[in-house]
């Protein structure tokens, strides 16, 4: 993850004369620094100790926002899920105590609306 | 950003006039000749009269190996503008032609190569847009793409033609400008039309052009680029403002290589064609082929006393305005010729006059009364006659000062 941060995104507040002729992105890893975070109306919330680290979400997540370590789902990369959802109808267990966080029963991963206060640093 | 590659030309050069040597040449064929003497990296093309004959002769010079270009016959325009990008982003020196619909149908990726900034030469050789069907000259195709994001050079000969294809590579692949560039020409008048047209030595039009070296190209894996990327509410604005930007800036580049191109030639590269022009009360504005009818027309006037004028721009964009305000702001009367309608313009109004009228009002020139005349759809023949009509109308504002209708038509029937 360290390595992917420090990928450049073209930067945000140049003014019209300074930015690249025709759009070209000269500078390898802009989707890793763009943030796409903001995006999100609706925040995935993982209850990590009925997770049963089976990878799924991993595996199907379509913006590679859910980071692992040592072979295990780490949380969320917020800073660049948009909220889709799909870790969400893909997560297969179905909890059996209420969530940790919504305190819903359900899967492990459930999905709560942003309130906009949050920030979108990673989870955990 | 600034340029990372050297201007493929040096502003003020020193250039011997070169000869040229003529050959009896349509105006399709002689930018089939343009385009073998530049021997582009690649040409990707679709046949439509009546630019057929445009790359049908080259891919013959292809054939017969006399140019080593890639030549791709693809499946549409579309594909074939869609395949120019590709080739151009990896940084290909490409041409390609079309007409009407072929033009139409590129229209999507018109944007898309004037947006990546990419100095494609397309060769348009102007005709109708159906419906009803018509494969004869107008200039309904090239007008409709005139806010595309490219120049369009407009020629009146053969000659104009060819020279024009010339300078168009060398204006689009400036590095300062770094735009597509349309090469427009009247189809059949000028694209079917045998004239005699001077050709300069292959050697000294490659030395014209020089070598392409593009600012990024796709095939360098040793410095990866995206192009053509998402770019959203908080970029795009400011791309199409620089676009528009180097658009507004790429007069000084059209003059500097119609400048050189002309010393080379010894053929006037004006960016205005003007003509009786000095004292002129009674003008008209008119791109192309006409321009030679109504030359033609304000000589006889002249010999009868008229104080008549022709302004025939060769470059419409960018508008040359202030050259054309410059031109007829003394005038009385002053008549626009267009080959194509605005449809849905107060009262029907061709894009030149639009253009014109709006340069006047801008440069508060707004005294000189100006019409519009809507001519030649279709094909439809502009003869000598009927330029005398539309000088008559314009002496009979210039005697009343009743400017009367603002858009009129001429050629048509009723």
């Amino acid at each position: 993850m360290s390595e992917r941060k420090e990928a450049q995104a073209p930067e945000l507040d140049l003014p019209w004369k300074e930015v690249s002729p025709g759009g070209v992105v000269d500078k390898p890893g802009s989707s890793v620094a763009y943030i796409t975070g903001t995006w999100r109306s609706m925040r995935p919330l993982r209850d990590h100790d009925q997770c049963t680290q089976c990878l799924i979400c991993w595996i199907m997540c379509p913006d590679a926002a859910i980071p692992i370590e040592d072979g295990k789902v780490k949380g969320f990369d917020y800073a660049h899920c948009k909220g889709c959802g799909i870790c969400v109808e893909q997560c297969p267990v179905n909890i059996k105590e209420p969530h940790c966080e919504t305190g819903e029963m359900g899967k492990v991963i459930q999905m709560v609306p942003e309130s906009g206060d949050e920030d979108n640093a990673d989870d955990e | 950003m600034t340029s990372n590659r050297s201007r493929t030309f040096v502003l003020g050069e020193k250039k011997e006039m070169v000869e040229s040597t003529y050959l009896a040449l349509d105006g399709a064929n002689a930018v089939s000749h343009a385009m073998r003497q530049i021997n582009p990296d690649v040409v990707a093309a679709y046949p439509i009269t009546p630019q057929t004959a445009v790359v049908q002769n080259f891919s013959q010079f292809v054939a017969d190996g006399t140019v080593d270009t890639e030549f791709v016959p693809v499946e549409s325009e579309h594909a074939a503008m869609s395949a120019c990008i590709g080739a151009s982003a990896a940084g290909a020196r490409v041409m390609t032609a079309t007409s009407a619909n072929g033009l139409a149908l590129m229209w999507e990726m018109l944007y898309i190569a004037s947006g990546m900034r990419l100095p494609i030469v397309l060769t348009v050789v102007n005709r109708a847009l159906s419906s009803p069907l018509n494969i004869h000259c107008d200039h309904s195709d090239s007008m409709g793409a005139r806010d595309a994001g490219w120049l369009q050079l407009y020629a009146e000969t053969g000659q104009e033609a060819y020279d024009n294809t010339i300078q168009a590579l060398r204006i689009a692949e400036d590095s300062d400008l770094l735009l597509p560039v349309m090469s427009c020409q009247d189809g059949f008048i000028t694209g079917h039309g045998v004239e005699r047209v001077g050709i300069l030595p292959d050697q000294t039009v490659q030395d014209f052009v020089g070598q392409y070296v593009a600012n990024y190209s796709l095939l360098d894996v040793e410095n990866p680029v995206t192009m053509g990327a998402w770019d959203f509410t908080d970029y795009y604005f400011e791309h199409k403002r620089q676009q528009s930007q180097a658009m507004n800036e790429s007069m000084p580049i059209v003059e500097a290589v119609s400048a050189e191109y002309e010393k080379l030639s010894g053929r006037p590269q004006p960016i205005i064609d003007t003509f009786a022009m000095d004292d002129a009360e009674v003008a008209v504005i008119v791109l192309s082929s006409a321009a030679g009818t109504t030359r033609s027309v304000v000589r006889d006037l002249r010999n009868k006393g008229v104080k008549a004028g022709v302004v025939k721009p060769r470059l419409f964009r960018p508008f040359p305005a202030q050259r054309i305000v410059d031109a007829i702001k003394n005038c009385k009367a002053v008549a626009v010729l267009d080959r194509a309608i605005s449809f849905g313009s107060p009262d029907g109004m061709g894009p030149l006059f639009l253009d014109v009228t709006s340069a006047l009002y801008n440069a508060g020139a707004c005294d000189v009364p100006v019409i519009d005349f809507i001519f030649g759809l279709g094909g439809r023949d502009m003869t000598p006659p009927m330029v005398e009509s539309v000088y008559d109308q314009l002496m009979q504002i210039r005697d009343t000062g009743d400017r009367g209708d603002i858009v009129r038509y001429v050629g048509l029937r009723g």
